[in-house]
């Protein structure tokens, strides 16, 4: 009797230990990140362009960069992903096909993301002849988002009772109306939180966009969707790796992981509240 | 039969591979209330859904035989469901008011067939509503949302939406199961005005409801229609067994 | 003819293809893969881009070499390193999460966790560098900690949120009856949850630890900064590697287009492509054997 509680105890101080462990991961990261990335940042780190060779000023055209990138991404992304949400959910039977479409998306979300920048290389670069550009590296990251924005769009379609549906196709709403009438205005704000998720992930990727329009070093910003750009990931491994004073720009790299994940975060966290508040919402 | 808004004839009905409804033939007169009864798992839901072909949505079904609606199969090729459904109106067995307004829901159906004439709207909502009698409620909460109705007042919402659209015949689906006894005798006094302009079928679990509210009353059983004729025959004197059994309460 | 009908039959048209997409898509990748490494196995034996350990495409004074065999293995060994810190620390944490955690602590633990899913993986690959790298270095008293075991224990952050998740919702899923069977019989609760529970759960934690592995295989941006990018066969993880998905990432940029060097880049996409899609195949299918036991 003794040995069992023995056991429990022991064995439930190596489940803390492992919790404790996967925390402590986040506060290491984190801690190591601010502390030594705060002291960069300020108001001319963020809005000027990079100096002499990037040893010196800012990371302007890398934050310009990674957001227009990311707007491609979402355009890209949303309305293919709430259109498949909607063909699976809505008008899907049970089928071989249907089958063979929820598999792909599963397979598709485990593609490794170089593969899509090796994708991408050949379709927009060479083959649609875009050259290598934010338009290129917008849709590369979009169609790697595309199995999230997907799964997150069927998620809020289910949220909406089965009932709003009925009752329309009863009062003679064809489907379609039923759907946009009746279906859409309740699930939109759900597939956009869990489409910001996504996105979030997207803007943080590196591997698709070295070769589909990152640049190493732009001291400009974009002039248009045709032209090379600067992005803060790939900006962080370049000041991390490839950088001729690797040590002299050592806080700018810091600096820069601040700035990215700080902007990965603040949309996690929008997406967090408005889910929250979605579902106080729902419940009211 | 006189008069027969629906003639429904050897009808049958599979989910999957199990045969749901068994070669239902009955005739149901217009503005009339026809009620169904029958044990939970009869096939009476069923049997009202297939009216205005509700089940289609339902994956792997299939009906067999007719369903004549003024002398036209409902399942006929060609048949404009959408077009079915705003002359066969349904009512469920759980309010389900959408997310809007109170004068948005009524005036949904109307919306969805193309009308825009604000007054034309206004109007039909409003006779609507005192035709579900349930104006005077409501007439100065038009803009609140549905949900904040009473359960009883949300169901009688239901029937004026579903009123609005000018069906010629209305489904029940046990409509007032969820409600409290007073609320449900508001919904069996609209049901006797209803009747004098719509043909009402009414699937209800309780007895004395059937009794009370309909001129005809049809008991279903295992799928099969066992037995069909005026309500106070079937409550005094059926002529089958299995019908005075369930009536006199011994099962279901 | 209806009303609506052939609009209603055009917009269901619509969808259907916007849904095919996703299988265009994933069938548009496979085949760039395999139309572009094409070229490159016309001059490449095949027994020696997989079995070769040797990879110098731009030797000039030899015969160019381009074998994958040391980027392979550096893969696994990495991918596998990754698992082994992962796992136990992720089923332990999830174990914990789903059977001991009060609310309170479930509701801090389970948000962390997610946001560590969300931290880029360069950043990973910058820590590993600026963080893990010098502390190897120290304990082990190496130059550098730019090596396997480096880039082991950043996947093996990376992975952990799957796993946590995947694995909580797969213990989560053992019905009660269960347990309360188990606990009914005088057995203690750390008892239940090591002999009822996770072999009930065993099959969804194993595709959750898959899925991580499929992960761990196909990360690119950590590996690349953190294992030290020298493509020879390892010895041990204090080894410095480059994995398939590092090569792609270094050597792409710099070959020009269509060169016998550049298709055998797309090559190693494709063999890539290839053990992920197995990997996620295989988790998928134990995952749905298990949901059909659990109903």
């Amino acid at each position: 009797m003794k040995l069992k509680n023995v056991t429990q105890a022991a064995g439930f101080l190596f489940l803390r230990i492992c919790v404790t462990a996967a925390i402590l991961a986040l506060v290491v990261i984190l801690a190591d990140i601010v502390t030594k990335g705060i002291g960069v940042i300020s108001w001319e780190f963020l809005t000027t362009m990079p100096k002499n060779g990037m040893t010196q000023g800012g990371i302007l055209p890398a934050i310009v960069g990674t957001f227009l990138v990311t707007v491609i991404t979402a355009l890209l992304a949303i309305p293919l992903g709430m259109g498949c949400a909607i063909y699976l959910n809505e008008y899907a039977s049970d089928t071989k096909l249907t089958r063979l479409i929820r598999m792909s998306i599963r397979n598709l979300s485990g593609v490794p993301s170089i593969v899509y920048g090796l994708f991408g290389v050949i379709l927009f670069v060479q083959l649609m002849n875009l050259g290598t550009c934010v338009l290129s590296a917008g849709m590369t990251l979009g169609l790697m988002t595309l199995p999230w924005t997907i799964t997150a769009s069927e998620e809020a379609l289910k949220n909406v009772p089965r009932s709003y549906r009925e009752g329309a196709l009863a009062l003679g709403a064809t489907k379609w109306q039923t759907i946009r009438t009746n279906v859409l205005p309740y699930a939109i704000p759900g597939m956009l939180t869990g489409t910001i998720l996504g996105l979030s992930r997207a803007a943080g990727e590196t591997a698709p966009i070295l070769f589909t329009g990152a640049a190493f070093y732009l001291p400009f910003l974009p002039k248009s969707l045709f032209s090379q750009f600067m992005a803060l990931p790939y900006h962080l491994y370049v000041m991390s790796t490839q950088h001729h004073a690797i040590s002299k720009v050592r806080p700018i790299a810091y600096g820069t992981a601040l700035v990215l994940i700080t902007m990965v975060f603040a949309m996690n966290l929008v997406a967090v509240i408005a889910r929250y508040r979605l579902r106080k919402i729902k419940m009211e | 039969m006189k008069n027969a808004k629906i003639n429904v004839s050897k009808f049958n009905f599979y989910y999957g591979d199990s045969r749901v409804l068994k070669d239902i033939t009955i005739d149901i007169p217009e503005n009339r209330v026809t009620g169904i009864i029958g044990p939970s798992g009869c096939g009476k839901s069923t049997f009202l859904r297939s009216l205005n072909r509700m089940n289609d949505v339902i994956l792997g079904s299939r009906a067999e035989g007719s369903v004549m609606l003024d002398g036209r199969d409902i399942y006929g090729r060609d048949v404009d469901v959408a077009g079915l459904r705003r002359k066969v109106g349904m009512v469920f067995q759980k309010s389900n008011p959408f997310p809007k307004s109170v004068f948005e829901n009524v005036a949904y159906g109307l919306r969805i067939d193309g009308i825009k004439d604000k007054y034309f709207i206004e109007e039909r909502v409003e006779r609507s509503l005192r035709d579900a009698a349930l104006w005077s409620e409501v007439k100065d909460r038009l803009r609140d949302n549905a949900f904040e109705l009473s359960g009883g007042q949300q169901q009688r919402l239901c029937i004026a939406r579903a009123l609005a659209i000018e069906p010629e015949i209305l489904l029940m689906d046990e409509p007032a199961s969820a409600l409290d006894p007073t609320a449900t005798l508001k919904i069996e006094e609209l049901i006797q005005e209803l009747k004098k302009k719509y043909t009402i079928i009414i699937v209800t679990h309780n007895m004395q409801q059937a009794a009370r509210v309909s001129d005809l009353t049809a008991f279903f059983m295992l799928g099969e229609l066992v037995e069909y004729d005026i309500t106070s025959i079937i409550f005094t004197k059926p002529s089958k067994k299995l019908t005075e059994d369930y009536i006199t309460g011994r099962f279901g | 003819m209806a009303r609506h009908a052939h609009k209603e039959k055009l917009i269901h048209g619509l969808f259907l293809l916007n849904g095919l997409l996703v299988v265009f898509l994933l069938a548009g990748i496979f085949a760039v893969l395999v139309k572009t490494s094409i070229p490159a196995f016309r001059e490449i034996p095949l027994g020696q881009f997989l079995f070769s350990s040797v990879w110098n495409p731009t030797a000039t004074f030899t015969k160019p070499s381009y074998g994958i065999l040391a980027m392979l293995v550096s893969t696994f060994m990495v991918s596998v390193g990754a698992l082994a810190i992962a796992i136990p620390i992720g089923v332990g944490a999830a174990a914990y999460l789903s059977d001991v955690a009060n609310r309170h602590v479930r509701e801090i633990a389970k948000p962390i966790v997610e946001i560590l899913a969300g931290i880029p993986s360069v950043v990973i690959g910058f820590l590993g560098i600026v963080l893990v790298g010098p502390m190897i270095a120290r304990i082990f008293g190496l130059p550098n900690g730019l090596n396997a075991l480096n880039g082991a224990i950043l996947l093996a952050v990376m992975a952990l949120p799957t796993i946590v998740s995947l694995s909580e919702d797969a213990l989560k899923s053992v019905p009660r009856s269960f347990q309360e069977a188990s606990l009914a019989l005088g057995a203690t609760h750390w008892q239940t949850l090591v002999k009822v529970k996770i072999p009930a759960a065993l099959s969804g934690i194993i595709a959750a630890c898959m899925l991580g592995m499929g992960r761990a295989v196909g990360e690119t941006m950590t590996v690349l900064m953190a294992t030290g990018c020298s493509i020879k066969m390892p010895a041990s993880f204090l080894d410095s590697v480059q994995t398939m998905t590092a090569t792609i990432a270094i050597e792409l940029g710099e070959v020009p287009y269509n060169t016998t060097h550049y298709y055998a880049l797309f090559g190693i996409g494709l063999v890539l492509f290839i053990i992920t899609f197995f990997v996620n195949m295989a988790s998928d299918i134990i995952l749905h054997k298990y949901q059909r036991v659990m109903k």
